[in-house]
């Protein structure tokens, strides 16, 4: 356990790297994510062709693939942000994708004579979308949700690869210099699991309060 | 009008429909727009010169590249056999009557579906030999996917019993067979063969997650793909090619799932009346990660 107070400053300092890089890249996914389930549902062929193409990109090609990309290879072609922004954006665009089917399942759920009802008040598709579907959709799947933002706090450990210094990168630092791996490491896991189990009942809170009672 | 966005709107009219093609035009041009600028920014830094893309015509390199796919693909089973075999074992001890045996399943489901694999990873490359436990580096990718796919699996599994309607345990129970048995001979193979699709989605996951073999240096594809640009100095197009080799392979199995699901759907539910129409589009479990 001294091995952990020793370092904690620099642990802290690490965890506050994961917090930011969980909470930026968690409200990007979101909306974005949004956003490419409205091109998904949308009327216009291309549109939702390229709606597709994305989600089964970022479904399919792994996250650690993406991010070596990003990282090392685009800089060859002149694309060079900071460290930890470059790793904030994949994050964002990777999860924007379970958002999206996260959503889409979601729009499913909505009774069609929601959108009649709206159609016959005279909404255009846009207000229907935006004012009616939406708003609906994502209530209904809210736990769905803070699973993938659960998902995307396992992932931030991927930074760790790439050089950036969030927790799990810190951890494995203090570790080889310490040499205690099951206090440093256990301590690690907890703050894990302490930062899962908030998000999990933030989502269950909101599902509570926005849940709609049919 | 059979996409999932279709009960949407109407039937378009022929004012609906000039506006459909404008924004098809419009989304059309913005789209190539991007990519052009992207395709200049690349030609611009000499990325799309030829030289720069034939050698993957060439077949050595797709043999030295395929000896990492061949590792994925091991990794991959491994961690599928024993994380299902794990997972299914996980959820019937979920969904037991034996208490002990129900925390301990509640808390592994709990605990390993928090825990990052790269931390596990780390611990078994960094912090485990200390104490003289040091595995074959395959072993070390497969036991912390292993550790953390059975979870996942576990949670499938028990979802697709809970779904079942519970009129299959009470017949089963009242033709006189014990519970396990009738868990083994009739609630899991119903159960399972709902969840295939799921499965088949998560099967997914766990093969992007092989690429982790990148941090432990095992022999799969993306750790052949930055040993191989280390060499050929062609980092944008290596990793390029390997992302589209992971998007065939697992876009195929994604696809599959996708037709499973349709006809898993299609067994459970028979055809229904408009008003159970909503209720038919169910909510698909998103598999996350």
């Amino acid at each position: 356990m001294t091995a952990v107070i020793e370092n904690l400053d620099p642990l802290l300092r690490a965890l506050g790297t994961t917090v930011l890089i969980l909470v930026i890249s968690a409200a990007g996914s979101l909306v974005l994510g949004v956003l490419i389930t409205v091109a998904r549902v949308s009327p216009i062929p291309v549109l939702r062709g390229a709606a597709w193409a994305y989600v089964q990109v970022f479904v399919n090609v792994p996250l650690l693939a993406l991010l070596l990309l990003a990282v090392f290879a685009l800089p060859d072609a002149g694309l060079l942000m900071p460290l930890t922004t470059t790793v904030i954006v994949v994050l964002t665009v990777y999860e924007a994708a379970y958002v999206a089917e996260a959503v889409r399942s979601g729009i499913n759920t909505v009774a069609s004579g929601q959108v009649e009802a709206a159609r016959a008040l005279g909404l255009r598709l846009s207000q229907t979308l935006r004012h009616v579907v939406v708003p609906q959709a994502v209530r209904a799947v809210v736990q769905p949700l803070g699973n993938v933002m659960i998902a995307l706090l396992m992932n931030t450990a991927l930074a760790a690869t790439v050089g950036v210094v969030e927790l799990t990168s810190a951890v494995n630092k203090v570790n080889l210099v310490a040499a205690q791996p099951i206090p440093i490491f256990t301590a690690a896991g907890l703050t894990y699991m302490a930062l899962a189990l908030a998000i999990g009942l933030a989502a269950g809170r909101i599902e509570k309060k926005v849940a709609i009672h049919r | 009008m059979s996409h999932s966005g279709a009960f949407l709107y109407d039937a378009p009219g022929p004012r609906a429909r000039r506006r459909i093609l404008l924004g098809s035009v419009v989304s059309a041009l913005v789209l190539a727009g991007v990519f052009a600028l992207a395709l200049v920014q690349f030609g611009r830094t000499g990325q799309l010169d030829a030289d720069r893309w034939t050698p993957f015509l060439d077949w050595p390199i797709w043999s030295y590249l395929l000896v990492g796919l061949r590792g994925t693909a091991l990794a991959a089973a491994l961690v599928a056999v024993l994380a299902g075999t794990f997972g299914v074992l996980l959820a019937i001890g979920r969904l037991s009557r034996n208490r002990p045996l129900r925390w301990l399943s509640t808390g592994y489901i709990e605990v390993a579906r928090t825990i990052p694999v790269l931390l596990l990873i780390y611990l078994m490359l960094f912090g485990l030999p200390a104490y003289g436990i040091n595995l074959p580096v395959l072993w070390k990718l497969v036991v912390p996917l292993t550790i953390a796919n059975a979870a996942v699996v576990a949670e499938i599994v028990r979802a697709g019993v809970l779904a079942l309607p519970r009129g299959q345990m009470e017949a089963a129970l009242s033709l006189g067979i014990r519970r396990s048995q009738a868990m083994r001979f009739v609630v899991l193979p119903q159960a399972l063969r709902h969840v295939t699709p799921s499965l088949v989605t998560q099967l997914v996951s766990l093969i992007k997650d092989t690429s982790l073999g990148y941090v432990v240096a095992f022999t799969e594809l993306l750790y052949r793909a930055q040993v191989l640009s280390a060499y050929n100095r062609l980092l944008i197009q290596t990793f390029l090619v390997v992302a589209l080799v992971y998007l065939v392979f697992n876009g195929a199995l994604s696809y599959l799932a996708a037709r499973l699901r349709t006809r898993v759907r299609r067994q459970v539910a028979p055809p229904s009346g408009p008003a159970e129409q909503a209720a038919d589009r169910e909510l698909e479990t998103p598999v996350v990660r």
